[in-house]
Parts: C-alpha cells; structure tokens; sequence
C-alpha cells in the first residue's frame, strides 16, 4: 500500500496564556495524496491556520505546544529538529501567506529573495539562481521578469506580490505547498488569475496543496477534498462534491446555507445563531451544541466522535450516533 | 421622470448625483506645487430612490468608498452636485451641512477602528444625540437602550467598551449608531466584509429588518457580488472612477452588458461543484488612477475593445429600460 504524502495524526497545538494552557487545535488527523488539493475550511479562529503553522514547525516555542505526529514522507516533523526543518521548509514544503503586502520583506529586491531558497537549499550560484527565478516569473505570469528582478516589493501591486510570493514557493519544486487564504485580500479578478496559475501548476507538476481558506465558492473550484474545522476539531471531512451536495454536520449546513448565491436572490438568508467560541471557553460536549439548532441533551454533555460513513465521509456529530438519530435530522433537515 | 418598474416612485429620488469628479492633488517638486491629480471619481451620475437599497460594486481603488464619502461631504468633491432630497448640498455651509448629516449617516468597514476603544458603549450612541440636539439625559439614556435592542444586543451592553465585543456585535453597534438620530439615509462602506460568514448573514438579515422597519435608504458598498445582489434593488459596477453600468439588480446579474462586468462576475467562485461556469480572465492589473487610459477606462483588460475605445470615452446610456450600460458596444 502506498502512503499518503503527508498524515497528520492527533495534532494538539496549544498556547499557554494567563488563563492556562489553551489548546487552539484539538486532535486533527487528516492526509494528503501526492499531487491532491485539500481544502480546509472553517472561520477566523477555528485553527486552521495554526494547523498549517504546526506542520510547518514555525508554532513559536515558547508559548506554544506542538503534540502528535505528522508524518510526512514518513518521518515525524513534530519531533524534527530545527535544523532538519530548516532544510524542508521552503524545499519540500512551502507555504504562502494570506498577506502578500507584510510577508515579503521590504528591504531586499524581488530578485534577492525569490533566489535565496535556491541558493541555500541547491547552492546554485548566482547566475543559476537568476535564470531560474526568471524563468519562475514568467510561469507565474509576471511580465517584464527581468526588470522586476531588481525592484523592491513597494514597487508591485496586491496581485503581482501574491505571483511573486507563489514563484517564491514553488521555486524549488516542492511536493506540498501551504496556501495560507492566498486570495483573501485580492481583488475578484485577481483572484481568479491567482486560482488559474495555482491550478496550472497543480497540474504540471503534481505539486499536492493544502488550501487553507474560509470561502466555499475557492474549496468547490479547486480541491478535491475537504475537512471543515469548528473550535479547534474537525467537525467533517470527505469529497468535496460530497460534502456540498450532502453536508451531514449542522455547522457544514448552515455555513453552506449562509453564503449569498450570485445567481439566485434568496429572501432571507440562513444565519447560524450565536458567535464562535474562544478557545478554551467551553469544556464539555460538542464545541458546536450552544450555536445548533439540533442540540439534545447528550451534545452539552459529551464529546461526539469523528464518525466514518460508507462513502468516505466522516462527520462528528450525536445525530449520527445511532441510524435513529440521522432519522430525526434528516425529517429537521427536510422541513427546515 | 423615473424609468424604475415602481409607480410608487414617480416622487424624486432621495438623492441625485450628476458628475461628481474627486480629484486628489499630488503634491511634489521643491515648492509643493501640484504636479498632478489621482482621479479616484471621474464624473459619475446616479441617483437613489426612497427605501430603496443601491449596490455600488467595483474592486478596489475603483472609487466607491470615495463616492459614499462625497455623499456625506466627508471628502469634499472636486466638481459635479449632489442633491438630497431636491436640495443641491454641496453650497452647504459646515454647518448647515452638520445639520442635514442628521438625515444621513455611515456605517464604516472596519468594526475594530470605527469605535473609539476608551469609550463606553452607551456614551458611543449617546454621542450623536447630543450633536444633533437631544437635550434630555433620561429621554437619551433612553434611546441608546432602544437602539441595543433594536439590533440585537441587550440594554446591559450600554457600560461595557468596544474591546469586550467581539467583530459581528461591533458591526452591530456601528449600525445602532447610524440609526441613533432616525436618518433617512445609511451608506453602508464595506459592512459585513471584515465578518465571519456565518455573522455576516446575521448582520446582513438585520439591515434588511431595520430597512423594512424603517423605511431607511440604503447605499451599500461592497465588492462581494453575491452579498450585493441579496441586499440590492438596484447595482452599479464603477471601474477606475466610473460607473460602467447601472441596473436593476436581477437584470444585471442576469444579463450584464458590459464587458467589465461579465468578467467581474464569471470569475467569482460559486460554492457549488456542479457548477461548471464559463470564466472570464482578465489579463493584467486595474490602470493606475493617476493617469487612466484615454476614451474607455476599460479598453486596456477589455476582450472585446475596438478602435474607438482607446479614443472616445463612452457616455453611460439607457439601452433597455433601466439598464444603463458605458460601452461602445451598444453604440
């Protein structure tokens, strides 16, 4: 049997803070197939930026706790150390951030910072290096290559800093790249640009992505597989057309159901009570039980887990505890 | 005469604008002289009926805040009239203005900088009373818990200051004080785009409450495409400081005319995987404002330019009724 590129199992990312020690991410499993897009979905403070930062190894040491496995290429990148995950960020696995205009660094040119990986991680020289990135450029989009080389971050617009930002990540081929909301601050046309190239090099060079976004019209378009992230936890994780065309979580339900169709005028849109938990805030139960409208007695009181269905699907949620409870949600589904 | 579908409207429209330009100066050279302008507004029309809800779509930098702000005569306009209610507003004095703001107010973008963090909720809402002349402490006291519950919070939020709040009660407060002087007007910049989908449907459900309730008119400015078509009757596209098209809302999703906003709309991604949708993708980036092509703003990116794009500078005209369209197209 083959392995999945990267697995993460159990992933506990905690924080310590005047209150205690607050877990941000609460056992997250999940893998990505070579040449795969994962898309995770979920809202500001669900965790799934501190997902990727985990794998990544860049959660700060001091105040925060990485626990679990993340096996990647078969080797366990939480206990990494330093110096082993210096040599796989930016070469094997790449991230690009939500913030095109604050993570380029503002004093060096694009040239010096699109050829820095290469020149660590393969020790080309300069002259390699150059033509390489250029060469980068062009696939990316970006016109006048050669010019831009020499120019400072300043001098480029929100799309052309997002290019140069995924030229950076994929300059040395990595297998997976991290994409941290890259479209979140763009334009709507730049966005679909920015989608098209990552598309395109999805397909080129079976490079697997992990899309970290909160918009669902992004995760259709381009993932095959998606998990859905609530308070730390996956609450539900399967195929995309699966999941969109039958969503088993309330939460996956009603965030579906809030997002305004452009094709269609909805009269009132479905809005989910209530507002996103602190980390750390709620104990027991369902992470989601204050906020549902399905809520019974056994969600306040007891965790529910991950629960596998047939087709692939995984969903946690006490509807499904029993095949009496999915009778009861799919009647509350059907007359809602 | 109003062309809208609704009789009901044959009244004037609630506000009118006709050319309304912004031009920022740019200072430079060694005695500060003004060696050129950004055209953030380069001559828009339109106008806004009573109780209804206009979009204004665009991307950015393409001078729909700019337009929202000159409504209000926060930024004062470079040429061009504004009318509210048949009255030209921009020969108001500042304080004859102060006064008629009371019929219009804003609600800003951003939830976490538009409320001054060192001051309580209750003194936040009372504000805008005082300024506009309520005298009686208990009647405002009485007003600001009116107004938290009109939007969803309780009376108790009064004494606690903005930080205790997260971003969607923030947003919620911003729209507790627009309405805290019953004006006629909101023009709503960016409300819900710094908010969480799921509190953005909330906040979006309490506009159109408060809108029924009220009979309030709306501005609303956004780039989302999907939020804009639920809340709007009507939508206008601006590119690079003009109003490209203008239209009902239906028909324009439905049937857009110009090009812009063809591509504008095929390239958003819908959130449904049966959906195959044929996409538009624009090459390069929005012009600079500074100095913006000549005839079309659009002939740049524009798939389908022509000759005369890059010379004449297409004038909006209605081509069916109440579908306004910029483009040489239709000529």
């Amino acid at each position: 049997m083959e392995f999945p590129m990267i697995e993460v199992k159990d992933l506990q990312t905690s924080f310590r803070t005047d209150n205690g020690e607050i877990p941000v991410v609460d056992s997250v499993s999940f893998h990505i197939e070579p040449g795969e897009v994962l898309g995770i979905v979920g809202e500001s403070g669900c965790g799934k930026s501190v997902t990727s930062l985990s794998i990544m190894g860049l959660v700060p040491t001091n105040t925060g706790k990485v626990q679990g496995k993340i096996q990647f290429k078969g080797e366990n990148l939480a206990t990494a150390s330093e110096a082993r995950m210096r040599k796989i960020r930016g070469n094997e696995i790449a991230m690009i951030f939500q913030e095109p205009m604050t993570s380029l660094n503002p004093l060096f040119t694009i040239g010096e910072q699109l050829t820095e990986s290469l020149r660590i991680h393969r020790k080309w020289n300069k002259k390699q290096a150059r033509a390489r990135a250029i060469e980068m450029m062009k696939l990316v989009g970006l016109g006048r290559a050669e010019a831009l080389m020499d120019e400072y971050p300043h001098q480029l617009s929100g799309g052309m800093r997002q290019r140069v930002m995924i030229a950076m990540a994929m300059i040395c081929e990595p297998e997976l790249l991290i994409a941290d909301e890259p479209t979140t601050t763009l334009d709507v046309t730049i966005q679909a640009q920015i989608l098209e190239l990552m598309k395109k090099l999805n397909r080129e060079t079976n490079t697997a992505i992990m899309m970290i976004t909160h918009d669902l019209g992004v995760v259709a378009e381009m993932c095959q597989r998606m998990v859905v992230m609530y308070a730390g936890k996956i609450v539900e994780e399967g195929d995309v057309s699966t999941v969109f065309q039958s969503p088993k979580h309330p939460y996956t339900v009603g965030l579906i159901q809030s997002v305004p169709d452009m094709r269609e005028k909805k009269e009132r849109l479905y809005s989910i009570p209530g507002q996103v938990p602190k980390p750390g805030s709620q104990k027991l139960g369902c992470q989601f039980a204050p906020r549902c409208t399905h809520a019974m007695d056994r969600c306040l009181s007891e965790a529910p887990p991950l629960q596998p269905f047939n087709n692939g699907q995984k969903v946690r949620c006490w509807l499904y505890g029993d095949r009496k409870g999915a009778d009861i949600y799919d009647s509350a589904i059907s007359s809602s | 005469m109003e062309t809208g579908k609704g009789q009901t409207f044959m009244t004037q429209p609630l506000v009118q604008v006709e050319n309304l330009k912004m031009h920022f100066p740019i200072k430079g050279g060694l005695l500060g002289k003004t060696v050129g302008s950004v055209k953030a507004v380069d001559g828009i029309s339109f106008s806004i009926k009573k109780g209804e809800t206009l979009g204004l779509v665009g991307e950015s930098g393409c001078g729909k805040s700019t337009t929202g702000r000159m409504i209000l005569r926060l930024l004062e306009p470079s040429d061009g009239t504004i009318y509210f209610e048949g009255k030209d507003i921009t020969k108001l004095s500042t304080n004859e203005m102060r006064k008629t703001r009371s019929e219009m107010q804003m609600v800003f973008q951003d939830p976490f900088a538009s409320l001054n963090p060192r001051h309580t909720i209750g003194k936040i809402l009372e504000e805008p009373l005082i300024v506009h002349g309520v005298k009686d402490r208990r009647e405002r006291k009485q007003r600001v818990q009116e107004l938290l519950e009109v939007v969803g919070l309780s009376s108790y939020h009064a004494s606690r200051y903005p930080h205790q709040f997260s971003g969607g009660q923030r947003q919620r407060i911003g729209i507790a004080r627009a309405l805290a002087i019953n004006p006629k007007l909101i023009i709503a910049d960016e409300p819900v785009s710094a908010l969480d989908v799921s509190i953005q449907s909330q906040v979006l459900n309490l506009l159109q409450d408060l809108q029924k309730e009220y009979g309030l008119t709306y501005l609303f400015i956004a780039h989302d495409l999907g939020v804009v078509r639920h809340i709007s009757d009507r939508v206008g596209v601006m590119y690079l400081g003009q109003l490209v098209e203008i239209s009902e809302s239906e028909d324009l999703y439905r049937n857009p005319l110009h090009p812009y906003t063809q591509a504008l709309l095929s390239a958003v991604p819908i959130p449904d995987v049966t959906y195959k949708q044929e996409r538009v993708i624009l090459q390069g980036d929005v012009p600079s404002p500074v100095n913006p092509p000549k005839g079309c703003p659009f002939h740049t990116r524009c798939p389908k330019a022509m000759e005369q794009c890059s010379n004449i500078r297409p004038i909006l005209k209605e081509l069916e009724q109440g579908h306004h369209v910029a483009c040489h197209l239709y000529d």
